[in-house]
C-alpha cells in the first residue's frame, strides 16, 4: 500500500506543485494520476520515486515512513517518459543493471534477466543495443528493467507517450496483462484520459496540485464531482450549460430536465450532459431541447452532431446511418439519470 | 560576360591557384625531403641518395628520444588533469542550478582568451618561480591546465546538457550511489564528448612552445618544442639532417590527432577554440 | 539535483576554480601590482621589489621602444591577419568553390597542414627557405649568395610567413560561409548577368558579412598574441622586428626588467579585453538578430 499524507512541494520561486495531497493506493492495484500538463502529477509521482523531497508531509510504503529514504532504498522501480535505457548497454546489461546495484552475482544476473526478458518476448534482442529496438521494444526493456529489481510498487511516467498511435494500444493491452499477471501496486502518470480509463482500477483526477476526485474508471466516467473533471473526462468535451431552477425542474437551453433535491428557486446552475447521453431525434419531443444542426462530424459507430441553440452550441450523437443534414431542426432529449448538474459557485456536483 | 573575358578569368583563377599551391606546398615539401636525404642542405631538392641513416642518427642524440618522452609526460599529465577536474566541474555545473552558473562560464571563457602566454608571461614566470617550480614539469603541467580548462569546461557543459537527466534518475532509482551513476553510466554515455577534450588537449600542449620555453631550463626535461631550437641555434652551423629528421618524427603524432578528430568530429573541432 | 546535492556539486567545481584560479585569473591581477614595482630578476630588487608607483608606466609610455613596438606589432596584425590572412582565405575559398575534388582536396590539405604543424616546425622550415646562401626562395629567383631576408626585411618576413601560417582558419571558416549562401540566389545574379565582381557585393558580401567580422576579431586575438615571430627573428636584426610578445619576453626574461615589463604586459591584456568584449559584442548581435 503506498499512502500519501498531507503532501506539499514547493519549488524555488514559490510555485506550489502539490498542494497538500493526501491519496492511498491499495495493494495491487493500478492507479493513474490524471491531468493536464502542470498539474502536479509528475511531481507526485518523482516525490513517490524520492527524486523530489517534499516540503512538508509524508510518503509510507506498506508500513514503513520512506519520506526521509534515498530513491534506491524504497523499493520501488520507475519507467521514464524516455525509458532512460543506456544506451552503451545491451538489452541484456539493461535489465541486468539494477541487480548488479544489488550485487548479485553476474550468473545469477544473467539468468535472471534472460528469463525476464524471455517474459517479455524480447528472447531474440538481448544482445542488441537500444539504439537499435523499435519504440515499443524500447518500452518493453524498460519494462523488463523495473521488473527484474522486483519492487513493491511500479512506477510509470507517461508510459505509453512515445508510442505512435497504433502500437499504443497493443502496448496499452500488454501494460495491463503484465500488471495483472505480476499483481504489483503501480502508479502511473498521463494526460490522456482514454488511457487512464482504459487501463486503471481507480483514477486520481489532478489540477493546480490538488486531487479533485479519485473513482473508479467508470465513477469518474458517469458523475465527475467538478465541472473541472467533467471537461477533461471523456472523448468529446461534455456539454456545460448554464441553466435555471424553476418549478419542478430545471429550464436549459430551450428545454426541461429534472431538478434534484437541494436546489433553490431561481438559483442559477450549470447542466452537464455528455454527447454520448443526448440522442439527436428528428421528432418534437417533450422537454427535449431543439435547434439547427450546424456541423455533422463521423466518428466511425456513431457521429457527433452539433446543434445550435439561441446561439448555443450543444453537441449530441446519433447512430450511423441516421445523421441529418445541416441546416435541418432536430431534438435533443438526454438519457435519465445521465443529466448532472452542478453549482455556479464553486462547480461541484449536486449529487 | 564575353567568351574571351570567360577565358582570361578561368586562366586566371588557374594561375592564382597554383600559385597558391606551390606558396603553402615549398615549405613543407623540405620536411619531407630532408630527413630522407644523405646530405641535406636548406634548399628544397630531391635527395641525392636516399638514406634512413638521419632517423637511426637521432639515437646519437643525448636529448632528442627524451625531450619527445618530455612532450608525451607534459601532453599526458594536462590532459589527464584537463579532463578529469573539466569533467567534474561540467557535470556538476550541468546538473545542479547555480545562480549566475552562465555568467561564470562566460566570464572564464572570456579571460581564458584574454589572459593568453604571452600577456601573462611575466606574473606567471613570477609565480612559478616564487612557487620554485621553475625547471618542474608538474608546474608546466598546472599552468597550461590553467589557461585550457575554460573551453574545456564550456564544450564539456554542452555535451553533458545533452545526456538526458533520466539515465542518473533512472540508475538512481535502482540504488546506485553518485559514484556508481558517474563510473556506469555518466563517464561511458560521455565518453565522445572527453574523447574530443582528450584529443584537444594533447594538441594543444604538444605545440605549445612560450610555456615549457620560459619555464624549463634543464635540456633534460624541456619538451621537443623547446629542445628542437637548440639544434639550431648553438654552436657553429645547424645540424639540417638532426633537425629535419627530428621535426618529422615530431610532427607526426599532431597530424595524426588532427586528422583523428577531423574525421570523427569535423571542422567543428576547431570552432574558433584555437589558442 | 539528480542526487548531487549542493555540497558535491561544490565539491565537484572547485579543482577547476582553484587551478583556474591560480594559474589564470591570479596572474592577470598580479600584473598590475607588479607593474607598479621595481621587481627584477636579480639582484636587490629581486629579493624586496619596492612600490615605486606610475614610474614603470610613465617609463614605458615616454620610451620610443614601445611604441615601435606597438607599431611593428600593429603592422604584423594589420597586413598579415586582418588583410593578409583574410584575402587569402576569402580567395582560396571562393576560388575552390567550384574547383575539382581532388585540387580542393589537395590545397585544403596543404593549407591545413601550414596551420597545425607546431610553430618550432613551420618556424624552422621558413628559415630554411628564406636562407641567404642555399635558402629554395633564392634558389627560385636564381641568386647565389642572395638576399638575407630575414636580416635585410625582418617584417615582411615574418608577414608572409603568417600568412602562410593561420590561412587556413579563414579558409575553412568562409567556404563554410559560402555554403550558406543559397545557390539560387547565385543562380539569378548570374541569369541577369552580374559580373563576378557585382556578384561579390550584391549577393554574396551581405550573407558572409558577420562571418566575415568573428574571423577577423579571432585572428586579430590571435596573431596580436602570436610568439611565433621569436622563433624566427627574436625580435632582431636590431629589435627591427620585435613585436609586443616578443618586446615583453626581452625586457622581461632576458632583461630581468620584471615591474617595466609588468607593465606593458597591462597593455597588452587591455588591448586583449577589448578585443573580445568587441568579439562577444558582435556574437550577441548576431545571435538576436
Amino acid at each position: 500500500m503506498v499512502t500519501v499524507e498531507g503532501l506539499t512541494k514547493e519549488f524555488p520561486g514559490g510555485v506550489r506543485a502539490l498542494d497538500g495531497l493526501n491519496l492511498s493506493i491499495m495493494d495491487g492495484e493500478f492507479f493513474a494520476l490524471l491531468g493536464p500538463s502542470g498539474c502536479g502529477k509528475t511531481t507526485l509521482l518523482r516525490t513517490i520515486a524520492g527524486l523530489e523531497s517534499p516540503t512538508s508531509g509524508a510518503v509510507r510504503i506498506g508500513d514503513r515512513d520512506v519520506t526521509p529514504l534515498a530513491p534506491g532504498a524504497r523499493n520501488v522501480a520507475m519507467v521514464f517518459q524516455d525509458y532512460a535505457l543506456f544506451p552503451h548497454m545491451t538489452v541484456r546489461e539493461n535489465i541486468a543493471y539494477p541487480l548488479k546495484i544489488k550485487r548479485q552475482p553476474r550468473g545469477e544476473r544473467e539468468a535472471r534477466a534472460g528469463e525476464i526478458g524471455g517474459q517479455l518476448g524480447l528472447a531474440g534482442l538481448m544482445p542488441r543495443r537500444p539504439a537499435e529496438l523499435s519504440g515499443g521494444q524500447q518500452q518493453r526493456v524498460a519494462l523488463a528493467r523495473a521488473v527484474a529489481c522486483r519492487p513493491s510498487v511500479f512506477l510509470f511516467d507517461e508510459p505509453l507517450s512515445n508510442l505512435d498511435a497504433r502500437l499504443r494500444l497493443e502496448a496499452r493491452t500488454f501494460l495491463k496483462r503484465l500488471q495483472r499477471e505480476l499483481a504489483v501496486t503501480t502508479v502511473f502518470v498521463t494526460h490522456d484520459q482514454a488511457e487512464a480509463l482504459a487501463l486503471a482500477d481507480r483514477i486520481a483526477v489532478m489540477d493546480a496540485g490538488q486531487i479533485r476526485q479519485i473513482g473508479t474508471a467508470r465513477e469518474v466516467f458517469r458523475r465527475p464531482s467538478t465541472t473541472f473533471v467533467a471537461n477533461f473526462i471523456g472523448s468529446t468535451p461534455m456539454n456545460l450549460l448554464s441553466g435555471e431552477v424553476r418549478g419542478d425542474g430545471i429550464a436549459v437551453a430551450g428545454g426541461t430536465v429534472p431538478r434534484p433535491d437541494g436546489l433553490s428557486d431561481g438559483e442559477p446552475v450549470t447542466v452537464g450532459i455528455r454527447p454520448e447521453y443526448l440522442p439527436v431525434l428528428t421528432s418534437a419531443q417533450h422537454g427535449a431541447l431543439s435547434g439547427e444542426v450546424s456541423i455533422v462530424e463521423h466518428l466511425g459507430t456513431s457521429s457527433l452532431v452539433t446543434v445550435e441553440i439561441d446561439g448555443e452550441l450543444v453537441a449530441g450523437t446519433v447512430a450511423e446511418g441516421d445523421e441529418p443534414d445541416t441546416g435541418t431542426r432536430v431534438w435533443l432529449r438526454p438519457v435519465p439519470g445521465r443529466v448532472l448538474i452542478y453549482r455556479v459557485g464553486d462547480g461541484t456536483l449536486v449529487s | 560576360m564575353s567568351l574571351a573575358k570567360a577565358v582570361v578569368a578561368r586562366i586566371l583563377t588557374y594561375v592564382g591557384i597554383a600559385l597558391a599551391t606551390g606558396f603553402f606546398a615549398l615549405p613543407l615539401l623540405w620536411l619531407l625531403s630532408a630527413p630522407f636525404d644523405d646530405s641535406p642542405s636548406y634548399g628544397v631538392h630531391w635527395p641525392s641518395h636516399l638514406t634512413l641513416h638521419n632517423f637511426a642518427a637521432l639515437g646519437h642524440n643525448p636529448y632528442a628520444f627524451g625531450s619527445l618522452v618530455n612532450s608525451v609526460l607534459l601532453g599526458a599529465g594536462t590532459m589527464l588533469l584537463v579532463v578529469v577536474v573539466a569533467a567534474l566541474a561540467a557535470y556538476a555545473l550541468s546538473r545542479v542550478r547555480i545562480p549566475g552558473r552562465d555568467a561564470l562560464l562566460y566570464g572564464l571563457l572570456l579571460l581564458s582568451s584574454v589572459i593568453t602566454g604571452t600577456a601573462a608571461m611575466v606574473p606567471i614566470f613570477l609565480l612559478i618561480f616564487q612557487l620554485g617550480l621553475i625547471d618542474s614539469r608538474f608546474g608546466v603541467v598546472l599552468v597550461l591546465s590553467g589557461g585550457l580548462l575554460p573551453a574545456a569546461i564550456f564544450l564539456l557543459k554542452d555535451f553533458i546538457d545533452t545526456i538526458p537527466r533520466s539515465y542518473e534518475e533512472s540508475a538512481r532509482v535502482f540504488g546506485a550511489t553518485p559514484l556508481q551513476i558517474l563510473r556506469h553510466i555518466v563517464v561511458p554515455v560521455a565518453r565522445p564528448g572527453l574523447a574530443t577534450i582528450a584529443v584537444w588537449t594533447v594538441v594543444q600542449v604538444w605545440g605549445s612552445f612560450l610555456t615549457p620555453f620560459i619555464l624549463l631550463r634543464d635540456p633534460d626535461k624541456q619538451p621537443a618544442a623547446v629542445l628542437v631550437r637548440t639544434f639550431y641555434t648553438e654552436g657553429g652551423s645547424p645540424n639540417l639532417a638532426l633537425i629535419s629528421t627530428f621535426s618529422l618524427l615530431y610532427s607526426i603524432p599532431v597530424v595524426l590527432m588532427y586528422l583523428f578528430a577531423w574525421s570523427r568530429y569535423g571542422f567543428r573541432f576547431h570552432g574558433g577554440i584555437k589558442s | 539535483m539528480v542526487g548531487l546535492g549542493r555540497s558535491r556539486a561544490v565539491a565537484f567545481v572547485a579543482p577547476a576554480l582553484v587551478l583556474i584560479g591560480v594559474f589564470l585569473v591570479f596572474p592577470a591581477f598580479w600584473t598590475l601590482y607588479i607593474g607598479v614595482t621595481n621587481y627584477r630578476l636579480t639582484g636587490a630588487a629581486a629579493k624586496a621589489p619596492e612600490v615605486v608607483g606610475l614610474d614603470n608606466y610613465r617609463g614605458v609610455l615616454s620610451d620610443p621602444a614601445f611604441y615601435r613596438s606597438l607599431w611593428l606589432t600593429l603592422i604584423y596584425v594589420l597586413v598579415s591577419a586582418a588583410v593578409g590572412q583574410n584575402v587569402l582565405g576569402f580567395g582560396l575559398a571562393w576560388a575552390l568553390r567550384g574547383a575539382r575534388r581532388a585540387i580542393r582536396r589537395l590545397i585544403e590539405s596543404l593549407v591545413l597542414l601550414a596551420w597545425v604543424l607546431p610553430s618550432s616546425v613551420v618556424a624552422f622550415l621558413w628559415i630554411a627557405m628564406l636562407d641567404r646562401d642555399a635558402g629554395t626562395v633564392n634558389m627560385l629567383l636564381g641568386q647565389s649568395p642572395g638576399t638575407a631576408w630575414l636580416v635585410q626585411y625582418p617584417m615582411t618576413a615574418l608577414v608572409v610567413f603568417n600568412i602562410w601560417r593561420g590561412t587556413a582558419f579563414s579558409m575553412m571558416l568562409y567556404s563554410a560561409a559560402l555554403s550558406s549562401v543559397p545557390p539560387s540566389h547565385l543562380e539569378t545574379a548570374r541569369v541577369v548577368g552580374s559580373s563576378t565582381m557585382q556578384t561579390l557585393r550584391d549577393v554574396v558580401l551581405p550573407h558572409i558579412r558577420r562571418h566575415a567580422l568573428t574571423n577577423t576579431l579571432l585572428i586579430t586575438l590571435w596573431t596580436f598574441n602570436d610568439f611565433t615571430p621569436f622563433l624566427l627573428t627574436a625580435g632582431g636584426p636590431d629589435h627591427r622586428s620585435e613585436v609586443a610578445p616578443v618586446y615583453i619576453y626581452n625586457t622581461a626574461i632576458v632583461g630581468g626588467d620584471m615591474g617595466y615589463s609588468g607593465a606593458v604586459s597591462l597593455v597588452v591584456l587591455l588591448i586583449n579585453l577589448l578585443l573580445a568584449l568587441v568579439y562577444l559584442r558582435a556574437a550577441r548581435a548576431g545571435r538576436s538578430s
